[in-house]
């Protein structure tokens, strides 16, 4: 009798799939833009400190990351806190060649710009990045950044 | 002639080329943005260095952190969590205390002559301590200027420190600044940990 009861064919009308490319093409974009190429494969394990005064780097091409931490292959590499610089391990001494080289890639305006980037496991004794940094001074690369991880901090809200 | 309808293009697969592309940039970058403490390491040493002038006792804050992870703060063990409010007191020295930093006057602009503290804060650790140690140190002691800031931005220009940063006030960030500079000087790494 209802006037809008649909009469014979129970089939569900398909639902129209044509704007899903679009939709997907959106999202796809997003990550586009908002990210950034994984620069280097970890070889050590980092779990970074936490803390609360913490500044943004900004410009990430003027960033070289210096990264100190437990290797992940404990068997081949053993245990003892291991520094990497790029794709390899490398030892104390190199860290100063590397910073010149990538000061060398850069603008010479850009070179006071140059930050280091500490990317340190908090289990790290700080003897390795006491000798990191000395190193670093030697080549008069004094902007550094311990990198950390943002705390949520009770008494800061 | 008949007329002929242009084909429609099946875009059926359209999704799935864009699902391809969108796991690709999922697995392939990071979203993480470096967050950080910034620092400045001081220049390497002359060879031949001429001794600096010793800074009075009064003036300095000694913060020695050892490998088990103990902190010796002026003197005294402490906890990382009574850090901030000790270097606090010991920057701004409200109650001008004798055995606390002496001033300076200085003439600041916004403030006029202004009292500046003599302070520096000297922190000292061993080869053994952990990284993690050293970072929540760093972070207390920059709490403890930040929060001193904070306070100052607030009873003269009524608005936060960061909101002053944040809007690129750059005199009146740095006339704070110069009220409350931020001195922490490192010692020469030394090991005293015995490993």
């Amino acid at each position: 009798m209802s006037k809008f009861k649909k009469d014979g064919g129970d089939k569900d009308p398909a639902i129209s799939t044509s704007s899903l490319p679009d939709i997907v093409f959106m999202l796809l974009f997003f990550f586009m833009v908002s990210t950034v190429m994984r620069e280097v494969e970890l070889k050590v394990s980092i779990d970074q400190p936490e803390a609360t005064e913490i500044e943004k780097l900004e410009n990430k091409a003027l960033v070289n990351y210096v990264y100190i931490g437990e290797p992940l292959n404990a068997e081949t590499y053993g245990t003892a806190s291991r520094i990497q610089l790029n794709d390899a391990f490398a030892s104390v001494k190199e860290v100063g060649p590397y910073i010149e080289t990538r000061r060398a890639e850069v603008d010479e305006a850009e070179v006071p710009l140059l930050t280091t980037s500490l990317k340190v496991d908090k289990e790290t004794e700080m003897g390795i990045v006491t000798d990191v940094k000395q190193e670093l001074r030697k080549v008069q690369a004094l902007k550094i950044s311990y990198s950390t991880r943002e705390k949520m901090d009770a008494d800061k809200f | 002639m008949a007329k002929r309808d242009t084909p429609e293009i099946n875009a059926g697969s359209m999704a799935d080329i864009a699902f391809l592309l969108l796991v690709f940039f999922l697995v392939t970058t990071t979203m993480d943005s470096d967050y950080g403490l910034l620092r400045k390491l001081p220049p390497p040493l002359p060879p031949e260095t001429v001794e600096p002038p010793p800074i009075k006792d009064r003036n300095v804050f000694v913060v020695l952190a050892n490998a088990n992870d103990q902190l010796l703060v002026e003197g005294e063990v402490m906890e990382i969590s009574q850090l901030k409010e000790s270097a606090k007191e010991f920057i701004a020295n409200p109650q001008r205390k004798e055995d606390l930093p002496a001033f300076k006057v200085e003439e600041i602009p916004y403030f006029g002559k202004t009292e500046v503290s003599k302070q520096v804060i000297s922190l000292q650790n061993d080869r053994g301590t952990s990284y993690d140690l050293y970072i929540q140190v760093q972070n207390e002691l920059a709490r403890a200027y930040d929060e001193l800031r904070d306070e100052l931005a607030r009873e003269k220009f009524g608005q936060s420190f960061q909101y002053l940063v944040d809007t690129g006030q750059k005199k009146k960030v740095s006339a704070i600044k110069d009220v409350y500079p931020q001195r922490i000087s490192e010692a020469e790494p030394k090991n005293t940990g015995g490993n």
